[in-house]
């Protein structure tokens, strides 16, 4: 049976990441190819790489940095930040992603769903939603979960899978950075209400909570997390075997 | 040599890469002499089967590659190109394939559990069920990935490992110098490289 992912996520600005911390063996821990070599040497699954960039200029050196990373690693690379139109769709495939992210540009123009889908296939275009709970109703923000869009999350993400959506990542602005666990009640909405891939993403903060996501939502696909990895909080390596010891399928 | 047929299917940046990275040589073409010259056939392939039976046929690749096949040239299908290589398809319609292989392409949907996905997207371990020069590398139970929403049938002289979902499907298949994998050993880390290096060999020890 097909076994549960594991995703780190690395924020890229001006071709470098974000955060990071020491690890063995990496020297340059900001350095995206040596980051993503690490990371799928020791267990990830796949990668997402968020482009946080601004200017035309940045977006050049991410491109060229993706193709460093898609020449060195070999799993899956999903690639966000920044995706408005069916060219920028085109820009990072052809840099070796094979997945491509939508949010923002999604929430101006459902139809970039339908349009990238058509050309590319359902698997490549991944649904990424931050959601808040208003009011006690989940709602779709955007501007990096700054703006309320006035859209309910469930029948938002129903509508993009319709339009044809691959997969989902489900990002919990009231679980993000709280480290207290997975959104499990939202997660297990967005499981009921669709039949695609969906990836829980906001509120890791230690190995226990990918099991408790996993034995909570048996059809959850995956967990992704960034700064407990980055950080060297939780190491792949262990969180699987942790995850396997629990009787929850990997590849190890 | 090895020839990766470029025949406009398909991003081939990641297959591309990896090859180069295991240090083997190969040669993108789609060019029928430059083919015939390489002494193994990478056919590729992602997206509908009508559609890149359709180009193989009008860039004349299709003949080429039945030719070399049955010189025994060493030919492996990788996803859609392992699925062109058997007699037909069902994928929106009834499709003939390359017949390099027996049986034919059908949709996972109404064949496994409902409340499974499709498409069968992620990491799956290979249940091996015939030893074979592919598998020189690797083990029984690595797991490689997969994206796919049909697969083969009727394909028991072929098939050398399975994956478990709801059913066991058609994973890996090998009859003679004719092999496949549904899955992509360009996206399956270090047991895909493997399987790529496997293939890069054969022949070569004699």
């Amino acid at each position: 049976m097909i076994t549960k992912r594991i995703i780190p996520c690395l924020d890229v600005r001006n071709g470098r990441v974000v955060k990071g911390t020491n690890f063995e063996g990496v020297k340059d821990v900001s350095c995206p190819v040596e980051l993503a070599k690490y990371y799928s040497a020791n267990g990830a699954d796949e990668l997402v790489f968020y482009d946080i960039t601004a200017s035309f200029e940045e977006r050049r050196l991410f491109t060229e940095i993706l193709t460093k990373v898609a020449e060195n690693v070999f799993i899956p690379l999903t690639v966000g930040g920044g995706i408005n139109t069916v060219e920028d769709f085109d820009r990072v495939l052809k840099c070796g992603a094979d997945k491509v992210s939508v949010n923002s540009g999604a929430i101006k123009n459902p139809l970039l769903i339908r349009e990238a889908a058509m050309k590319y296939g359902n698997q490549c275009v991944v649904i990424s939603a931050d959601i808040k709970r208003v009011d006690g109703q989940f709602m779709v923000f955007a501007k990096g979960g700054r703006e309320n869009t006035g859209m309910e999350a469930i029948s938002w993400i129903k509508k993009c899978v319709e339009l044809g959506a691959g997969e989902v990542v489900v990002n919990s602005i009231d679980t993000d950075g709280v480290k207290g666990g997975f959104d499990i009640e939202l997660l297990r909405l967005v499981c009921e209400a669709v039949n695609v891939p969906v990836i829980a993403s906001g509120g890791a903060g230690n190995m226990q909570h990918f099991v408790d996501l996993f034995n909570a939502i048996p059809s959850i696909d995956a967990g992704l997390a960034a700064s407990i990895f980055h950080f060297g909080e939780v190491k792949i390596k262990d969180l699987k075997a942790e995850l396997k010891k629990n009787n929850i399928r990997v590849r190890l | 040599m090895i020839a990766i047929v470029d025949y406009g299917v398909g991003n081939l940046f990641s297959l591309i890469s990896s090859f180069k990275y295991i240090g083997a040589d190969i040669m993108v073409s789609s060019d029928p002499d430059e083919i015939k010259k390489c002494d193994k056939i990478i056919l590729p392939g992602v997206g509908a089967f009508e559609d890149a039976r359709r180009k193989l046929s009008d860039t004349g690749l299709d003949k080429i590659i039945i030719d070399e096949a049955k010189k025994g040239k060493p030919i492996m299908g990788i996803c859609l190109g392992m699925q062109m290589l058997f007699e037909k398809s069902y994928e929106y319609g009834e499709h003939l394939g390359l017949g390099l292989l027996k049986g034919s392409i059908v949709p996972m949907q109404g064949v496994i559990p409902k409340e499974l996905k499709i498409p069968h997207i992620g990491y799956n371990p290979l249940i091996f069920k015939k030893e074979s020069p592919l598998f020189k590398y690797i083990k029984n139970g690595d797991c490689v990935y997969f994206v796919h929403s049909y697969y083969a049938a009727d394909c028991d002289d072929s098939v050398i490992a399975t994956a478990e979902y709801g059913r066991e499907l058609t994973a890996a298949v090998e009859c003679g110098n004719i092999m496949g994998c549904q899955f992509h050993p360009e996206k399956s880390g270090e047991v895909g490289l493997n399987i790529l290096r496997a293939f890069c060999e054969m022949g070569e020890e004699k």
